[in-house]
Parts: C-alpha cells; structure tokens; sequence
C-alpha cells in the first residue's frame, strides 16, 4: 500500500485518536450506541455507513462540533474534550463537512480564512492570504480567482474551496465527511493525490464516502458503523467491495438494468439548441447549442466533468435562468415561455443537484418539505386537507425509504443522505410525465441508490415516465439508463446505447486526458 | 432515530404530532406570561388598570398595533420588511378624511359624497396600492425590502402632508343629507360591548390563521422566507407570494388607519409616525424570526397586547412619557433574548415533534445556513 518511505515509520499506523464508548442521543433518537473507533497515525481510516447510521454524528464528536452525551476522546494517549470547533482545531483536527459551511457572499481567499485572518502590520494581510489561496486551488487543479464569490461557484467547485479551506489549516488529524460527493472522476484523482501527499506528511485521515471502490483505492482502515454501532473493522489487505457491503447492509445490491419489455412512446421532451450564456464570462456559453429528446419510458443519463454544463442545461429546461438561444417543447408544446411553476403543473420537473440551497426549506418540518411542489394535490377549494397531505407525505416516505423520526422531525435532524431523499421523494410526489435529476444518488447510500433507480425504472417502465439524470459516476450511466450522452464543454460530445463502456464514456467526456 | 426501521409503517402516529413538551410549552408562551405580568403588575400598582372597561379601551388601542403587526408578520415570514405601514395608516386616514369631505368633479360641477363603505373599500385600496409597490419593487426589481419600504415610507407621508397641507381633517361624521354618516361607527360603536375595532383585528386574526395553516398561501409564505430559491423550484410563485404579502400588510395599515381616524374623529397627516417599529416590536415579541419561515398568528397576537397594554399601564400609572420609552424598549430586548433562547434550545429538541399545532414551524437545522464551520459548528452544542 505504502510506497512512500517516511522517517517516522515507527508511528505509522499507530493510534493517534480515539473515541471511546461515544454514544449521543437527540431527544429520543440514539444515533449513536457505544461506539470506538480509532485514527491511525499517517493513514486513512474509512467510514462506511448506510445513511443514518451516524457517521457525520461521530466526526462532529471527534472534531468539536458536538459533545458526545457519553464516552471520551483519547488524544494521543491523553482524555481530552472539546467544546468547540475552535479547540479541537488548536489540537490539530480538523473537518470537511459534508453539508457545505461556506459563506456564500464571501470570496474564495475570505472563506479560506475565515476567522483564521493572517494578520500583518496594516491590518489583515490580503496579499499573502490571496497568495496562499492561489497556492492551494492550484494544488487541487482548480485555479479559481481568490476573489470570486463562493455563490457564483458550481457545488463541485465549492466543494473544492472547503477542502482547500481544511488543507490550509494544517492540521494532523483531518477528517473528511463526503468530500468527493459533487466531485468527477478527475477531481477525486487530484484529491487522492493529495491525500497521499499528506500522508507521507504524516497527517492522519478519516475519509467517509458512499462511493466505495474509490474509497477502497485509498484507504488503509475500513471501519462499518450500523445503526450507531461500529459492526466491523478491518484492515484494507483484508477486504474488499464485497465485505464492505456485506456489512453495510447485510446484502448485495444491484443498481439494475434498463428496463425493458415495453414500447416507448413519442418523445415527450425534446430540448432543441438550447444555449445558456455564462454569467461570469461575457460571450462565452456554458451550454452551446445542446438539442435532446426523449421519448416516454425512456431513461437518459447525462455524463460529464465538472463544469460541462449539465446542471445549466437542466436547470435552463426547468425553467430557471435564462436561455439564450434555443427552445423546450414538452408533448411537442413550446414551454420556452412557462415558469417554473407551470412546468411543474405540466408535468416537468427538476431535482436540483444543491439540496442545501435549492432543494430544502430548512425551517420547514421534513413532511412540510415533501408535501411542497404537490400542495395542489391535496387543496380542497381554498383550504388544504391535513388527512390528504398526510397520505402525500406518507407515501413519499415510504417510496424514497426516508429514515425520520416522523414527518413533524426537523430537515436539519436528518442524515445528509435522507435530506437528499427528501428532495427526491418531493419532486416524485408531484407525479411527474418528465422527470430531470441533477445527481440524484449525491450522498445516498448503495441500498437508496438501488432503491431510487428501481422507483425510476419501474415509473418508465409502467406509467411511461421520461427520465433524465445526470452524473458523475460512470457506473450509474451503465445501469438503468437506455442511453448515455456525455456533456463537455458545455457542448453534447458523443452519445452511447446501453452496451456502451465505462472507458468509451469517460474518454468522450475529456477524462482521459487528465488521468 | 437509529431504532426507527426505514419501512415508515411504525410513524404514522407521529407523522404530525407528538408528545407535548412543558418546557417548551413554558418558552412557547413566554409572550403569553410577559402579558401575564404585565396586568398582575399593573394592576397592584393602580386600581383603575384592573377594569373591564380599561381593558376595553386598551384593546381598542391594540387593535391599531394588532392590525399593523399581523400584516407585518406575513411580510417578515416571507423574509421582508415593511417599514411603510404607519406611513400609508397615516395616508389611508387622510385618504379616507378627504373622501368624507366630498369629492368634487370641476368639470361637472358637482361634488360628490360617497356612502361610508365606498370610502372603506378605496381607502383599503390605497392601501393594496402602496404594498402593490412595495412588493413589485422587491420582488420583480430587486430593491432590497429595507430600502423598497423606507422610501415608500417617506413618499406616503409626504403625500398626505401635501393632501392636507399638513392640516387635519376634523370633520368626519358626514352628515345625514349627504348620506355618508356611519364613519364614526369603526372606532367607536361597541358590539356586544366590545369596541368594533378589536372585532375588526378578531377577523383580520382569523382570517391570518387559516390563511396561513390552511391555504397553500401559507406553505408559500412560510417556504418563500425559509428558502426561496427551494421554493421557487418547488413551483411556489415565490414573486407573486411577495407582492401579494405586501399588498395585504398595505390593507391592513389602512385599515388600521379607517379605525385610527374613526377613533380619534379626526385623520391628520401624522398620524401613526414610527407605528412600523411598534408592528415589528410586536411581530418580535410573538417570536417570529427576522430572517423570515417562523412565527404565527397567535404570537403576533400576544405581542401587540404585551406592548399595547405595557405603554397604556405606564400611562396609567403616571410614568413619564420618557421613561415609556425606555421601558418598552427593555421589555423587546428581553422578549428578543428569550426568543433566541428558544431556538438554540430546539436545536436540542429537534427529533421531537411539534406540540399540537401543524404550522410550519420546525426547529432550525444544524447545517442551516452556511457559515463557517465554527459557527455551523455551535449549532449543536446545547445541551
Ligand atoms: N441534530 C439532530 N437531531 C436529531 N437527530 C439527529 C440530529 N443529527 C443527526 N440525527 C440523527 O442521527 C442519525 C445519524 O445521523 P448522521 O448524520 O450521523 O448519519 P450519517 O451516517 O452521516 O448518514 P449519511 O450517510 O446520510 O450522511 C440519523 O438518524 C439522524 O436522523
Ligand atoms: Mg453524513
């Protein structure tokens, strides 16, 4: 595994930090139950978990976000406890959140620092902060500008920031909480690079992912938390993809095939030159001239690097932003000119790809979240009918499996991977002819992921629904989809039927070229 | 939660209930015991405050607050502002004071006097007007709520200064010839001998409650204040739901503004100068949020009493009029302070569900807004 060589070999795998019998409650819901768990020195420890199972709980325990209700954290042989974020980080630890904490009206260079200022003579020194940002994007091969406003960065890109904003606190110990989960393929290579940079360094990792093979190549541990129990260790020699789901969920899942058996129907979308400006750069197009059509039953998967232009092209069909050139037609209507709103009644819809900011109302409960884009479905005259929308919200969560505490739970009390299905079962709910999902597996487990794909198949295959979604997870495009088209450079690069391959699609999306 | 098998089957009890939380309820009500000791002190300290008839004519005083503060709530819900209300209760008045005096066509030569509900439903459409602007400045222009509003704030006063030539209309009555009397009937008849005024904020209260837990408005109210760009691709007319909050909180200034003038028989140009601070005192006090998603109907409720009857009491008692002042201003920063409490410790109570009521009022989320993750980070250490 190793094939660096470091002086402090004699450290290497030993135990820096560990957590001891942790257990945290909220209320009435244990999410974790006695749990230990160890971070070995100069390596990677990974947390596999289906959603729920109180990953993002432990490591906010372990870097001072929480308090465990019990249990302790042994610091290099030593009990310690942290009451902040801040203390722990004066012990060397630090995190990359799963659920962003970026200050979206702040540039790039500010949230790298923000309240870590480096401060010279004449107040804080921007020169040497905007020097060191520099230094890092060019690190992770994503040269932003340090002065761009975070809001105005695509997910993948804000995910970049945050784990710049980690790498620059030089920490021992960092843990990292979903990194790659807005991330291609490319993106995760130059993160792993950079993982075993900082290994050799002597830092010591704590990586979590539902995307396992990746996760394999780079982890030296694997550690599976059920249902707030850790049920299994083991070292990386020992394992492999198989263990890891054997333990995660007990069985193994299968993400399907494309369904068939079936006619489809005429194209129900067809989205025809559609052009989308970029905002930031005057004359230039995020999506160049992009024309697609799908027909009914049908199941398309879009496939693309980071800043191809996907998430522009679905949110311009969904009515939001502005189309430069080009136009929609829905059952052969022109939509062009409908709101969102009315798309939506048309039968139209989108699953936005940034759940924090586009997909949930965080001061809403989870059954409020669910029953929002289907609120006429359940309206009687003027009055909405609490027994309707209690089905509506039922329904939902029993087909998209949400794991809550109950529809009046709060969004925020829900695993980063539940909201995501929040957001899923919300848009379904609206019974759509013509559904788009803008990386709808992000941060689902193997189990909801199966789970989400065989909701899709089964409406295409039964109620004819059209189905467009992207991704940047080549495996995803070989499964249920009946076509693949690659996106890059905002342009429509190759398309491929279902006996397409993984190396055939990464290489028309420009992968090759940097792996 | 971790016990909670992913088939939903066993919570379908819960799906919008709960067990019922004293403390919480204890915090909930905060409003509701402020008020509480508001009348007990009062009351030991003058004999007159503790009398069916003072509380009549105090709520007659709150019913103007009320009005204010539950068009303010929806507009604070949706994440607004709106510092413009006691400027167009001020306008309304004098709008109103103007139609009563008659209004007459040169041309025609004639001078006409409309019927007293004709002068109500254009004075309340003066008031949709000027929330009309508001709310198509902030949503479809983008002009910030805070900036939108306080220029409409200065241009209605200036409006009815210049209507009036800063007189005051002091003949409000009509008269029977002209078949306009009945204005005086808003501020001063009783009804089962309650002042028509506080029936007028029963109604429009009513009218809030459903609006807001029972009519797909309302999910967009509270959506478009707690996220609107969720909302919006939810298909909430997220700029239509601005403009009409606007509207309404116009209608009920002017309303308020009817009843003000109706109470005082007299509509002059100032009326109701800095009430837009006492309408967001009030929206505070019932514990909505600023930041817009929380707050309800009942707590706005209590907040405009708490207030109302705090400044009548320390009239009563004889407090000079500066120290009303600061005592109204401590007793919104205690209401505020407790109002934070309240949310840092639902953060602890968040699998718990909502008490009784279905109003979308949910606890803050942890990773709610993004900020740094030290400050993401303090979310969650109560305990
Ligand atoms: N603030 C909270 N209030 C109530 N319950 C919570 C809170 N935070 C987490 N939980 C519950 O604790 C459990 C563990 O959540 P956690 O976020 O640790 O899951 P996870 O393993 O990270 O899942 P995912 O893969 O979806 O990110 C979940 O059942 C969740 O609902
Ligand atoms: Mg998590």
């Amino acid at each position: 595994m190793s094939e660096y060589v470091t002086n402090q070999e004699e450290a290497l795998g030993k135990v820096i930090l560990s957590a001891r019998n942790i257990a945290k409650s909220f209320g009435n819901v244990h999410a974790l139950k006695a749990v230990n768990f160890d971070v070995h020195y100069g390596q990677v420890t990974t947390l596999f978990g289906e959603n729920g199972a109180g990953k993002s709980t432990l490591m906010k325990i372990l870097s001072g976000v929480m308090q465990p209700s019990s249990g302790e954290i042994v610091l290099e042989g030593e009990p310690v406890r942290f009451s902040s974020t801040t203390e722990a980080q004066r012990q060397g630890i630090s995190i990359i959140h799963q659920e962003l904490s970026l200050a979206p009206n702040l540039n790039v260079r500010d949230n790298v620092f923000m309240g870590r200022e480096i401060v010279g003579k004449g107040g804080v020194d921007y020169t040497e902060e905007s020097r060191q940002t520099r230094q890092l994007m060019e690190e992770l091969n994503e040269p932003i500008d340090p002065l761009t406003p975070v809001e105005d960065l695509r997910l993948g890109q804000q995910q970049i920031v945050e784990i710049a904003r980690a790498l620059s606190i030089n920490s021992r110990i960092l843990i990292m909480d979903e990194p790659t989960s807005a991330l291609s393929a490319s993106e995760v290579e130059v993160l792993f690079r950079v993982i075993r940079d900082l290994k050799s360094r002597g830092v010591s990792l704590v990586y979590i992912s539902h995307h396992l093979e990746e996760a394999l190549t780079i982890t030296d541990h694997a550690v599976v938390l059920r249902d707030g129990r850790m049920t299994a260790y083991a070292a990386r020699a020992e394992i492999d993809l198989e263990w890891i789901v054997r333990n995660m969920v007990g069985e193994n899942f299968d993400l399907g095939s494309p369904p068939d058996g079936y006619a489809m129907g005429d194209a129900v979308l067809s989205i025809e030159g559609v052009t989308v400006p970029d905002a930031s750069v005057p004359g230039r197009a995020v999506v160049d001239d992009v024309s697609l059509s799908v027909r009914a039953g049908e199941i398309v998967c879009i496939y693309g690097l980071m800043g191809a232009g996907r998430t522009e092209l679905l949110e311009s069909v969904a009515g939001r932003g502005d189309m430069a050139a080009g136009r929609v037609l829905l059952h052969g209507e022109n939509i062009s000119r409908l709101s969102i709103a009315e798309r939506i009644e048309q039968g139209l819809v989108l699953v936005p790809e940034d759940r924090q900011r586009d997909g949930l109302v965080q001061t809403m409960s989870v059954g409020e979240n669910l029953s929002l884009a289907s609120i006429g479905a359940f309206t009687k005259g003027l009055l909405t009918s609490r027994g309707r929308e209690h089905h509506v919200v039922r329904d939902s969560i029993s087909n998209v499996h949400i794991k809550t505490d109950g529809a009046a739970a709060s969004i925020g009390s829900l695993s980063g991977g539940n909201q995501q299905k929040v957001v899923i079962g919300k848009m379904m709910a609206t019974h759509p002819r013509v559904v788009l999902l803008d990386e709808p597996s992000r941060g689902i487990d193997i189990g909801a992921k199966a789970e989400v794909f065989r909701l899709l198949s089964e409406g295409a295959a039964q109620q004819g629904l059209a189905v467009v979604f992207s991704t940047s997870e080549v495996g995803e495009c070989l499964s249920i989809a009946h076509r693949i088209v690659v996106m890059s450079r905002g342009r429509m690069a190759a398309e491929f039927g279902v006996d397409a391959t993984k190396e055939e699609i990464m290489a028309a999306s420009g992968e090759a070229v940097v792996a | 939660m971790s016990d909670v098998s992913q088939d939903n089957g066993n919570g379908r009890g819960k799906l919008f209930g709960g067990d019922f939380d004293i403390k919480r309820a204890l915090l909930e009500g905060r409003a509701f015991f402020a008020l509480i000791a508001i009348i007990v002190i009062f009351s030991i300290l003058s004999p007159v405050y503790f009398s069916t008839s003072n509380f009549l004519t105090m709520s007659s005083h709150v019913a103007i607050f009320g009005l204010l503060s539950l068009g303010m709530l929806l507009v604070i819900l949706t994440g607004g502002i709106d510092l413009s209300v006691g400027s167009t209760l001020g306008l309304a008045g004098v709008f109103a004071g103007f139609l009563m005096q008659g209004v007459s066509f040169e041309i025609l030569g004639v001078v006409f006097y409309p019927p007293v509900w004709v002068v109500v439903i254009l004075t309340c459409g003066l008031g949709a007007l000027v929330g009309a602007i508001n709310g198509v400045l902030i949503a479809y222009f983008k002009v910030p709520a805070f900036v939108a509003t306080l220029g409409l704030l200065y241009v209605a006063r200036g409006v009815a200064l210049l209507m009036t030539d800063g007189l005051t209309y002091n003949n409000l009555g009509g008269s029977p010839e002209l078949g306009n009397t009945g204005f005086d009937w808003l501020g001063f008849n009783r009804l089962l001998g309650v002042p028509v005024g506080v029936w007028v904020l029963a109604a429009v209260a009513i009218l809030c409650v459903l609006a807001l837990s029972r009519t797909p408005f309302g999910r967009w109210v509270y959506s478009t204040g707690g996220n609107a760009r969720a909302a919006e691709l939810s298909g909430v007319p997220v700029k239509r739901v601005q403009v009409l909050v606007y509207v309404l909180s116009g209608i009920c200034a002017a309303i308020a503004g009817l009843v003000l003038s109706s109470q005082l028989t007299s509509a002059g140009p100032t009326a109701g100068t800095t009430y837009e601070l006492t309408a967001i005192a009030g929206v505070v006090i019932g514990g909505a949020a600023l930041s817009g998603g929380r707050g309800n109907v009942r707590g706005t409720l209590l907040g405009a009493f708490v207030i109302g009857f705090l400044s009548d009491g320390l009239v009563i008692i004889g407090v000079s009029s500066y120290w009303q002042t600061v005592f109204t201003g401590a007793v919104i920063i205690l209401a505020v302070l407790l109002n934070s409490i309240q949310y840092s410790g639902r953060k602890t109570q968040q699998a718990s569900s909502d008490g009784k009521t279905t109003s979308p009022q949910s606890e803050s989320a942890t990773e709610r807004s993004p900020v740094s993750g030290s400050t993401a980070g303090n979310a969650g250490t109560q305990s």
